[in-house]
């Protein structure tokens, strides 16, 4: 056990200063190695589940940029329209909310999983496809600057947010939507199903990080082995040529939201089965910025940056917090953001959508 | 948009559109003398709204004065956000932590809470507050510094981003340095200006205790910002129109041309960011004042939005917009509070009130497709010598009213909204 | 409809490796025993918040005060008043913290039409005013209240944060301030004559609950998580030094409001191996904590307070809220209260302070029956004032606060 506290280590520099003796209280932040040292791999296993779903996350944020060079900072409502998407769908299949898990066994629990992420991705897709009809296709027609997206981006956070707020209730006799989060519709029991170094693996974490390296595989085979993927590096390398080359910018920029809210709404589905009470209006808005500091992380408009920047991220955060302790989470995400940027803003790979190979 | 912007105003044959440039027209073309004639009465109408009491415009459901003390406050912060946003084209996400910054300084030199809190050593309490505003607007503005001269290397979108991070980072620090801060518990009993003590105001007409209306607290802290926002918009327009400010406007316009063109854009930048972060920190330690209780909760990443909010819908670049700006964003919500009928016709306020998000929102989309500039647009002037060319103006357009006679160089170009010539045409 | 093919190629793509991967870590789970199907049989949906005894500051059981005895807002049917005379109540009634304004609201609600059926010539309104549980807010808000001459008392304001910024505007008007929720300690040092506290204090909930804890359930190992909020902050440490070394500094942690993933700090008291977390905050972070703590496996007793004590978390935990301690200074409902508040409030059951909002707002429509009509005479009669509520005795010491101030445990069951 030690404990180090900045404290101890500054303590001349405390004696130094006699008049102010508050000027370094005990303890401002403690650093604790040694929790994360002894819950290393648990950590890491946590890291991982949670950093997949900031990647998948993340995949729409770097497809958007890589083609329009825009952040679409309304994606995090995407996702969380997602959550209710596929929550909605399993209250259709005739689930009601309940404090227990239902159980009916594997195969049917896996198939109604299925539908509830084809349902998510369904609304997610929908949402980002009529986003960038109703909101970014007047300004780009009238070639707005970067600026105005953004404020656009952001007053479409607020209206698709507070939509779910206030409306969805209203819509559906407040059975969605609201100040509260959803009643939550448990499919699946998390079970450790084997452990390694004082690490439980549940299968839910299984779930979760092999899906989304599966969507990650497929997403990067669609982009850079299709006909519509060459579009949209076409079109992400050089717009003006492609257009030329007969490659239909419009319909590629739709591809290109669509997919990203496709994958935004398996995200939610996920993210759901990890946290089944977590469906709530605002539950979007800190994680789409911890999934755009990933695909930062790992080269904004790179598709594999932005794997490796949802799991870096993940991971980093959850040592971050052992360390430092657990409320400087979002502090240790926001200052990598903030590193990143300022020391290499194109990331780890590299922004690479436009130059990836053909 | 683009394509009208290269249209000089003289080919549509009228200098000027519709009534707001009309009416702007004849303002620049006035001696300074003449404005502030007409600007002093005004001003003042507009400090004696809550005790004027006029019926519909005062809220219901919340005290006008402390409603307008609100205004004060965020009509500050946006015309500190316009310097930076509006004025030199960079978009700040995170212009809420400079707020903070200013509340917290204010607090922490003052609050028996906090470890550094100097009144009840040497510092009197009395002067607590005004001793401690220039402090914070100092801290505030090298705050700015620190951030702005990493940060301004990068471009748009970056930026706004870093900016956001900067913002939540101020929140969290806040919340977490819990023996510095208090953190979530906050920093209580904030000095305040002790002004007008008597028995019946035995804290002074500034504390918080000073309720009953007309004549409390909310309508003494709205004149002080009133007093204070009018300093800002003489520094600010002194600025706007030297040699910052048109360093300002060419980086806004074309980065690349203006730093060719000789302008140290990197310098102009910070300049921008620090005297915006100063604007900032000097809303903050007003909140601070007013309000006498400082919680890292006030200063989330929504109200960064607002702020922006306020700058977009006023008119970027626009002081006098971006204030109008403030007053919706804070009056409006205020207005609905608590009301039942509006002219007869009954309504439920609260729950207007409660959706203010959601219009805000709509109206950013709204605005951004149709009316970019915002409610009151800024139009490019000349900078230099502009009152006789206004004059010289209007001369022109009273004798020639209809008259398709080109007036020369008088700036005032259409539909152009700040930046919006920058990398446009690309998408 | 050409493009739409595509993409849902793809879609149906994503969906089968989506089958194939989760068919093979079903395998896994099957072999492991349990799989997605749940072993607990007891249906959740039965759970509820159950009282289980009522405790002082040292933990000690103390005997539920008789109901029967309750002060009845209807009165003889004879008092006669102004039919202006209002009653306001200032909490958030809109926004994420609504909840606990709305259950005083309606709760006084019961108490004011009981009062009003009953005495034809004395009608008294009940006017809410929404604080949004915002400080500045409340500042607004104050001041109308204040200026409204027909306002003789106020029930609220209801949080301790907006409390502390707009309790002087209440004391400079001599108003009455009857809180039936604020429970930060510190407010009633600040000389507020006007000031009373219908319930305990945060000072008194931590040191009972712990000593509960530690004296009758004889838990050694308490981790104390905190949320960041005024609210959490103090009852946090409250507890943690009552605790004495049953508390465990090194899984002690914070979370902040509106988290959902509890991940690093679940991992914290998994390796501590604690008796019992207690948790100091509100419920919509409550319940994705607890979630995650049985699903990681960690089955020590949860414990929270007055911030947890909703239904909304038993809702929303499901089956892990199963047998977690609440508790809160909050006295239960009577069956008939419950009947009572059903019918005024359409339908809707009360919850947390509801039973507190009907207590104070009939001694407040004692007070305007005995003949008052002015602020500074309530205050008076509030002062001196002694008689039984349905939660408890009410009597007041000279600084605002509760002479017997007790808590109640509850267990989600």
């Amino acid at each position: 056990m030690s404990t180090l506290l900045l404290s101890d280590v500054l303590v001349s520099a405390h004696a130094a200063l006699p008049a102010h003796p508050l000027l370094l209280a005990d303890g401002v932040i403690d650093f604790n190695t040694s929790r994360l040292f002894s819950s290393f791999w648990s950590l890491t296993v946590d890291g991982l589940t949670y950093g997949a779903i900031y990647a998948l996350i993340a995949v729409g944020y770097t497809l958007v940029y890589g083609v329009l060079r825009l952040i679409n900072f309304a994606h995090s409502e995407i996702f969380m329209l997602g959550m209710f998407g596929q929550y909605a769908v399993l209250w259709g299949l005739g689930f009601t909310p309940q404090g227990d898990v239902y159980t009916q066994g594997t195969v049917l629990t896996v198939l109604y999983l299925l539908i509830a992420m084809i349902g998510g991705m369904a609304v997610s897709g929908g949402a980002a496809v009529g986003l960038e009809r109703v909101a970014y296709r007047p300004l780009r027609k009238r070639g707005a600057p970067s600026l105005t997206f953004l404020i656009t981006a952001i007053g479409a956070s607020f209206v698709l947010q507070e939509f779910v707020h206030f409306v969805l209730p209203k819509l559906t006799g407040g059975n969605f939507g609201g100040t509260t989060a959803q009643q939550p519709i448990r499919l699946v029991q998390e079970v450790t199903v084997f452990s390694f170094g004082g690490a439980d693996v549940s299968n839910v974490d299984i779930v979760i990080v092999i899906a989304a390296l599966a969507l990650a595989f497929l997403v990067d085979r669609f982009v850079n082995a299709t006909k519509f993927g060459r579009g949209i590096r076409a079109v992400a390398q050089d717009p003006v040529t492609a257009t030329l080359m007969g490659v239909s910018r419009e319909r590629v920029i739709m591809q290109t939201f669509l997919l990203g809210g496709v994958l935004a709404g398996a995200a939610a589905m996920l993210y759901s089965l990890k946290i089944p009470n977590g469906i709530i209006y605002s539950g979007g808005f800190i994680l789409g910025i911890k999934a755009f500091a990933a695909a930062v992380l790992g080269g904004i408009g790179n598709l594999r940056g932005a794997l490796l920047g949802g799991l870096l991220l993940g991971v980093m955060e959850l040592y971050g917090q052992a360390l430092f302790g657990t409320e400087w989470r979002d502090v240790v995400a926001f200052v990598i953001l903030v590193l990143v940027l300022l020391f290499r803003p194109t990331g780890i790979l590299g922004e690479s959508l436009g130059r990836a190979r053909a | 948009m683009t394509t009208t912007t290269n249209t000089p105003a003289s080919t549509s044959g009228r200098p000027y559109h519709g009534v707001g440039d009309r009416v702007r027209l004849w303002w620049d073309a006035q001696a300074r003398p003449t404005q502030w004639l007409i600007g002093v009465p005004f001003i003042v109408f507009i400090a004696f709204l809550p005790v004027l009491r006029i019926p519909v415009l005062t809220t219901v459901g919340t005290d006008f004065g402390s409603v307008m003390a609100q205004f004060g406050m965020i009509a500050l912060v946006a015309i500190g956000l316009n310097v930076v946003v509006g004025q030199a084209g960079l978009l700040d996400l995170g212009y809420v932590g400079f707020y903070a910054i200013g509340a917290y300084t204010v607090a922490l030199l003052t609050s028996p809470d906090s470890p550094w809190n100097l009144t009840d050593q040497w510092l009197s309490q009395d002067w607590a507050w005004l001793f401690c505003v220039p402090i914070a607007i100092a801290i505030t503005a090298i705050s700015g510094l620190i951030l702005g001269s990493p940060t301004l290397r990068l471009r748009g979108d970056y930026l706004a981003i870093v900016t956001l991070g900067f913002g939540e980072i101020v929140r969290l620090l806040a919340d977490n340095l819990t023996t510095i801060t208090g953190g979530g518990q906050g920093l209580k009993r904030v000095a305040y200006p002790r002004l007008g003590e008597s028995t019946e105001h035995p804290d002074g007409v500034f504390s918080a205790g000073n309720s009953a209306p007309p004549w409390n607290s909310g309508l003494w802290w709205f004149w002080v910002s009133i007093v204070l926002i009018v300093i800002v918009l003489l520094v600010v327009g002194n600025l706007e129109r030297s040699r910052v400010g048109r360093a300002w406007v060419a980086i806004r316009e074309d980065e690349d041309a203006a730093e060719i063109m000789g302008v140290p854009t990197f310098k102009f930048k910070l300049w921008a960011f620090v005297i915006g972060a100063g604007i900032g920190g000097l809303s903050g330690a007003l909140y601070a004042g007013q309000v006498q209780f400082v919680v890292p909760t006030n200063f989330n990443v929504v109200n960064s939005m607002f702020f922006l909010c306020a700058v977009v819908l006023g008119g970027q670049g626009n002081k006098l917009g971006v204030i109008l700006g403030a007053f919706v964003i804070v009056y409006l919500p205020n207005f609905f509070l608590g009301r039942t009928d509006l002219f007869g016709i009954s309504i439920d306020g609260n729950t207007i009130a409660s959706y203010k998000y959601l219009f805000f929102g709509l109206a950013l989309i709204i605005l951004m497709i149709f009316r970019p500039q915002g409610l009151l647009p800024a139009r490019q002037k000349l900078l230099a010598y502009s009152r006789q060319l206004y004059q010289a103006a209007r001369r022109a357009v009273l004798a020639g009213e209809g008259r398709t006679t080109p007036v020369p160089a008088d700036g005032t170009v259409d539909g152009r909204g700040p930046a919006a010539t920058k990398d446009g045409g690309e998408r | 409809m050409r493009r739409s093919l595509p993409t849902a190629a793809v879609a149906v793509a994503m969906a089968s490796a989506l089958l194939v991967s989760g068919c093979a870590s079903k395998g896994d789970s099957g072999g492991g025993g349990g799989g997605s199907t749940s072993g607990s049989s007891a249906s959740s949906s039965d759970l509820s918040i159950q009282p289980v005894v009522q405790i002082d500051e040292s933990g000690k059981e103390v005997p539920a005060a008789d109901a029967s005895n309750a002060a009845d807002p209807a009165g003889d049917g004879k008092a006669k008043c102004a039919s202006t005379t209002t009653i306001a109540m200032a909490g958030a009634l809109t926004g994420p913290n609504a909840a606990l304004g709305i259950n005083i609201l309606d709760g006084a609600k019961v108490a004011v039409d009981a009062h009003n059926k009953a005495n034809a010539d004395c009608q008294v309104q009940l006017k809410g005013y929404d604080t949004e549980g915002d400080p500045q807010k409340a500042t607004q808000v104050a001041p109308t209240i204040v200026a409204n001459k027909n306002v003789i008392g106020l029930l609220g304001p209801a949080f301790s944060g907006e409390t502390a910024a707009v309790g002087d505007i209440f004391h400079q008007a001599n108003l009455l301030s009857l809180t039936a929720s604020a429970t930060n300690v510190d407010l009633t040092k600040n000389g507020w004559t006007n000031f009373f506290r219908g319930l305990a204090n945060d000072g008194v909930q931590g040191p009972a609950v712990a000593h509960y804890l530690v004296d009758t359930k004889k838990f050694t190992k308490v981790c104390v998580i905190q949320d960041d909020s005024d609210y959490g902050v103090g009852l946090a440490k409250a507890v943690t030094s009552a605790l004495g070394s049953a508390a465990d500094k090194d899984c002690a942690a914070s979370v902040k409001t509106g988290d959902k993933d509890f991940s690093a700090t679940v991992q914290i008291v998994k390796d501590a191996g604690a008796d019992a977390v207690f948790y100091a905050g509100y419920y919509a972070e409550a319940s994705p904590f607890v979630s995650q703590l049985r699903s990681s496996g960690v089955d020590a007793t949860f414990v929270s307070a007055d911030g947890t004590n909703d239904p909304e978390f038993v809702k929303q935990a499901g089956s892990s809220s199963k047998d977690a301690l609440l508790s809160c200074p909050c006295g239960p409902a009577p069956d008939q209260f419950a009947t009572d508040y059903k019918s005024t409030n359409d339908g809707r059951t009360p919850g947390v302070y509801s039973v507190e909002g009907y207590d104070l707002a009939t001694i407040m429509l004692k007070g305007i029956d005995s003949g008052i009509t002015d602020r500074a005479k309530l205050v008076d009669y509030v002062k001196n004032y002694s008689g039984d509520g349905l939660a408890r005795h009410y009597q007041w010491s000279s600084t605002g606060e509760l002479s017997s101030a007790l808590i109640w445990i509850y267990q989600v069951k």
